[in-house]
């Protein structure tokens, strides 16, 4: 099971962090302190796994950005390396071409993308399709109670006026 | 198409102002994304909360604004600040209708809310009444919160509900009813224990997104109880076999690899369900055979699944050939240049090794070379390795390695676990007193403060008694050495407390037995101890306690008690202690002074502590007293049972005292003291100290113990010594017989390279290098298919005995083909599947001169050929040609993963420029555009922030 996800840029900045297991904020920031402190340490040929308090990282480095997950000590460190290649394959093909400027100002986004993938800590769909296609229905549904909504505050305006 | 879709999104962006947000919001992740310092980023942060604070609780907010006052809020608490303050609001927020804001709202308390937080209850409502939606989006979210947020208490409020949407038209729909059943059954397993069956039906569903969900839950309900799923075998390998056969959509592939994901559940499934299940796992063979074959091992999740095919393998009844096809895997994985593969391939062989113990030796230099990599998490797996390859023949050199590296590591989680595994490995197979004592004393000072107080009370049982009855003077020899070593090491500064207290606890129990030394000279270390270490009362409670047996044994002997004055001014400083626990033992040793020599022997009989104390619960000794008293017209006791009227008070009380007690009475360090305190006083016997009486049966030789592994199998402990001994000279032999080879083909190739050390390494560790691998080897870089019979016949060629035979024999030129598998740029280079293979793998981009063409090459190959949105490829290429290469490496790496066909590949280096630039640099122009125009520059700070994360 995956505990956390966690989205690291090459400064130590945090861009995202999804947690499965129960973890206090105060827990939280030492976990994110600790492990920064880890993985941005280590060297680009080393493994993309850390051991760490009788669990283990997988980390990953696009560009300037860290995908790190936690993982149980009899979990598949190759597959979640692809789970979070998987990840972002999603969201380059959401964004179109993601960078990291995308996540920072759309964090929300890669949230809600990030929960049709996984769910409860473990790997919910594997097609990339389908989860595209849910999340395009999301958007488009927002879209059109958007719309509505201003449709709907037009008439009061003008009917206020 | 994507051009208009970029066109598309722009316009859109530009009706809300940029990314989605107001200037506002921008301007604070501008504003934190520049900070210098996390000090200023904090300051930004708590000022934002303040704004937050005052803003979010004025009247009348528009719901846009909310909207972006939740998701700031959702921003500081990422960030690690508290926006406690807010949750509120973001619950408000789920109560409403637009769904817009509904989900803001359930995305900001899935982020704010662990299960057991307050406002949970008041979010039940509206779950309940989302889940029941017309619009499956809606119960998507709601579904989604449900699997986050629902604890124990509030499951019967949506269950009925999760347990109709199983059954939902929209896959999407059962498959989170799939997930949030399971993380009910995680939380609850009786609330839904009923519902079981569930999951079954599930997976015959027609969506393969829900077969592979209910992958999930079956594992976990698997793991618990095999026996009732054995039923299901046939159906997982035929869904197996399906998918190898690429039966699902093609939407599932991944990389050219059907439906990974699913696989390597279904595998780690089998690999329960075929444990110790001969019937069960021939059903298994021939797809997992199928899968080992069409794998395709050029990319990272080929790999994953092959990994997992191991593990199934090596779980599962065994089979010789796929042990085969396993141990060809690992080989693979170990002499790939890929830190993760040989990590991988490490982790795979402590798997197989408990089926074919041989396969290790056959990859005995890889296994070293990966035990000295820099990388500490290769390191800490090979340790594993060696931990579950450890006999009593390699047992030295492993622990000695594992100490090594214990001393310099910082990480206490994992120097507390390697210094335990390290004492297990002593206890299990030490070779001798003398080094299992050094071993345990060189643990204890490096991570006395980390290791378990039983493992201290292990030793100490230890030490007490020895290998048993059968050989007395082994035991005092053992005594002997620890006395000896402690009084050497007693006077170093800082040791840990819980070494101290062994120290303390086995020179006052022998410190004197063997006459080496006086008793002067052992009490004055002890006061030294004492007075060095003063704040540490338990140490000095073991150390007051340590010099009453000295002197009562001295009593005891005949001798003349002199306290030296140092002594004696420790027993007045502590009579005045502040810990009632010091002072009673040090009356108690001032009491017990003052008796006569065959008193203190009935108090304190020397070398007593492994005797059993036999608890007179009748209190039978007291019974003249009693009658006494009952004569003078004492009332006769009552049993609390047969009192009326107050019976169910006392009991109650009765069961707290009970319960203190035992509170009392688990701490680790007072267990001792207890055991002690027993033994002093033996009458006063009540039922606690019973309890917490040392059970010494079947703990005897817990070290020592002949393995199974080499020739000592059958013999006894001394003899397994024996043979011990005569390796040593053996390693020395062969190491100088290698030098002399190694000189000698070193004219003739030089290449090769095996440091002797190491062999020395791999002689030790494994038994000296055996025939199968130089033989395996010497074949070419692929073993071949007649290994395994090399194998059966050289397996038994594993003991030290028979090393000694073989390893002078061996041919010089032999050695030449030992160190193939090491060679980076040796022979396997010439094959040019190979080549390709280095050329798309990803940690070899790195290495290669140019990976900029590598990447232009294979960037616009796989998204023309593989890509359903062609558009999307075009992001391969670089914006940003200038920067690090480092980065660039691990991005193409990526693409390089997917790229697998050669011929694409070549095609596509015909035109490379022409795909991957153009349009990518536009785009990130137009991004850059953009955010100037909002006023957020952030390119000048870092240009990382506008690259593209897939290359």
């Amino acid at each position: 099971m995956i505990h956390f996800v966690l989205l690291i840029s090459r400064q130590g900045k945090v861009r995202l962090t999804k947690w499965y297991s129960p973890y206090s904020q105060k827990e939280r920031t030492k976990v994110i302190r600790e492990l920064s402190g880890v993985i941005l340490s280590r060297g680009p040929k080393l493994c993309n796994f850390v051991e760490w308090r009788g669990y283990k990282v997988v980390y990953k480095r696009y560009a300037s950005l860290y995908f790190c997950m936690c993982i149980d000590q009899d979990d598949n460190e190759l597959e979640v390396l692809e789970i979070i290649h998987h990840y972002v394959e999603i969201l380059d093909r959401y964004f179109g071409s993601v960078c990291e400027l995308d996540l920072i100002f759309n964090f929300h986004k890669a949230y809600y993308i990030l929960d049709e993938l996984l769910i409860a800590g473990e790997l919910q769909e594997s097609s990339k399709k389908t989860v595209a296609r849910l999340i395009a229905a999301q958007d488009s549904l927002v879209e059109s109670a958007k719309e509505q909504a201003s449709s709907i505050s037009n008439i009061i305006a003008q009917a206020t006026k | 198409m994507e051009q208009l879709k970029t066109i598309g999104r722009e316009l859109a962006m530009g009706s809300q102002g940029g990314f989605g947000q107001s200037k506002e919001f921008l301007d604070l992740v501008k504003s934190i994304g520049e900070a210098r310092s996390k000090a200023e980023e904090d300051r930004i942060v708590l000022s934002e909360i303040e704004t937050l604070k005052r803003r979010i609780v004025e009247p009348d907010i528009p719901r846009r604004k909310m909207k972006e006052y939740i998701i700031r809020l959702v921003y500081v608490e990422m960030l690690g600040h508290d926006a406690s303050f807010g949750y509120i609001h973001a619950v408000k927020m789920t109560h409403n209708d637009n769904l817009l804001l509904k989900r803001t709202g359930y995305l900001a308390v899935t982020l704010f809310l662990n299960e057991d937080h307050d406002l949970i209850i008041l979010i039940v409502n509206t779950i309940q009444k989302d889940l029941k939606s017309d619009n499956y989006l809606i119960v998507c979210a709601a579904l989604n919160v449900v699997c986050k947020l629902i604890n124990e208490e509030t499951i019967p409020a949506v269950l009925p509900q999760v347990v109709e949407l199983l059954g939902h038209s929209k896959e999407a729909v059962r498959k989170k009813a799939i997930m949030a059943l399971h993380r009910f059954y995680q939380k609850s397993p009786s609330s839904v224990s009923h519902l079981v069956s569930n999951f079954r039906k599930r997976l015959c569903d027609n969506d393969p997104g829900v077969m592979g969900a209910t992958l999930c839950p079956l594992f976990d309900l698997i793991t618990i109880d095999v026996n009732s799923y054995k039923d299901l075998v046939v159906s997982f390998v035929s869904i197996l076999k399906q998918i190898a056969e690429r039966r699902l959509p093609k939407s599932y592939d991944y990389h050219q690899m059907p439906a990974p994901f699913i696989q390597i559940k279904l595998l780690k499934i089998l690999a329960l369900l075929g444990s110790g299940d001969k019937q069960a796992s021939e059903h298994m063979y021939t797809v997992v055979g199928d899968i080992f074959r069409k794998c395709d091992s050029s990319s990272n999740i080929g790999n994953a699944v092959l990994y997992e095919c191991i593990s199934c393998v090596s779980a599962i009844y065994p089979n010789a050939k796929l042990l085969e096809a396993a141990a060809d895997v690992i080989a693979r994985f170990l002499k790939s240049d890929s830190h993760n593969l040989k990590y991988m391939g490490i982790d795979a062989l402590g798997r197989l090794i408990k089926l074919s113990p041989e396969v290790a030796e056959q990859h005995q230099l890889a296994v070293i070379d990966c035990l000295e990599d820099p990388d500490d998490t290769l390191k800490r797996k090979t340790f594993e390795l060696l931990y579950k390859m450890t006999k009593s023949s390699n047992v030295e050199v492993i622990v000695d390695r594992m100490i090594d590296y214990m001393i310099n590591i910082n990480d206490n989680h994992y120097k507390t676990e390697i210094a335990s595994r390290c004492v297990e490995l002593a206890e299990q197979f030490a070779p001798s007193n003398h080094w299992f004592i050094q071993t345990m004393n060189r643990v204890f000072e490096h991570a006395g403060d980390l290791v378990k107080s039983k493992v201290a009370h292990n030793l100490m049982r230890l030490i007490a008694e020895g290998f048993g009855e059968e050989d007395d003077t082994a035991d005092s020899q053992l005594r002997s050495s620890a006395v000896e070593s402690y009084l050497r090491i007693i006077g170093e500064p800082k040791l840990p407390s819980l070494f101290l207290q062994v120290i303390c606890w086995v020179l006052g129990e022998y410190g004197t037995a063997d006459g080496k030394f006086s008793a002067s000279y052992v009490t004055g270390k002890l006061c030294d101890v004492a007075d060095a270490y003063s704040n540490d009362e338990i140490v000095k409670s073991y150390a007051v306690t340590a010099l009453m047996k000295l002197f009562v044994f001295e009593i005891a002997a005949g001798r003349k008690v002199d306290i030296l004055p140092e002594c004696q001014s420790l027993i007045e400083e502590l009579s005045a202690s502040h810990s009632t626990d010091l002072q009673q033992r040090v009356y108690e040793l001032q009491a017990i002074i003052g008796l006569d020599a065959h008193a203190v022997e009935c108090i304190l009989p020397s070398d007593a502590s492994c005797e059993d104390i036999e608890i007179d619960k009748n209190l039978s000794f007291l019974n003249d007293y009693v009658q006494q008293s009952l004569e003078k017209g004492a009332q006769p006791y009552i049993p609390e049972s047969e009192r009326s009227g107050m019976l169910d008070i006392s009991n109650f009380q009765a069961k707290i005292s009970m319960k203190l007690q035992l509170m009392v009475l688990v701490p680790e360090p007072s267990y001792h003291r207890e055991v002690q305190q027993a033994a002093t006083v033996p009458s006063s016997s009540d039922t606690g100290s019973s309890e917490v009486k040392l059970r010494l049966d079947g703990v005897q030789k817990k070290w020592g113990r002949p393995t199974y592994s080499s020739s000592a199998a059958s013999t006894s402990n001394s003899s397994s010594q024996n043979t011990v001994y005569e390796v040593t000279p053996v390693d020395g032999s062969s190491n100088v017989n290698s030098k002399a080879r190694e000189a000698s083909y070193d004219l003739k190739k030089t290449q090769v390279e095996i440091s002797p050390e190491k062999q020395k390494l791999a002689a030790s560790l494994f038994g000296g290098t055996s025939k199968s691998e130089r033989r395996a080897s010497s074949t070419g870089h692929k073993v071949p298919k007649g290994s395994s019979h090399v194998l059966k016949s050289t397996a038994g060629s594993t003991t030290d005995v028979l090393v000694e035979k073989t390893t002078p024999v061996q041919p010089p030129p032999d050695l030449l083909d030992l160190g193939e598998p090491t060679i980076k740029d040796g022979p396997s280079s010439v094959d040019p599947f190979k080549q390709l293979e280095e050329l798309l793998d990803p940690t070899q981009l790195g290495s290669s001169a140019n990976p900029g063409i590598v990447g232009s090459t294979s960037a616009p190959d796989i998204m023309q050929l593989y890509s359903d949105k062609p558009a999307s490829g075009q992001s391969g290429g670089f914006m940003y040609p200038s920067s690090s290469n480092r980065s660039d490496d691990n991005l193409v790496s990526g693409l390089a993963n997917a790229t697998t066909d050669s011929a694409h590949n070549i095609t596509a280096a015909a035109h490379p420029s022409q795909f991957s630039k153009g349009p990518n640099l536009k785009d990130s122009l137009e991004k850059d555009a953009l955010v100037r125009q909002m006023g957020v520059t952030p390119s000048s700070q870092n240009p990382n922030l506008f690259k593209d994360l897939l290359g």
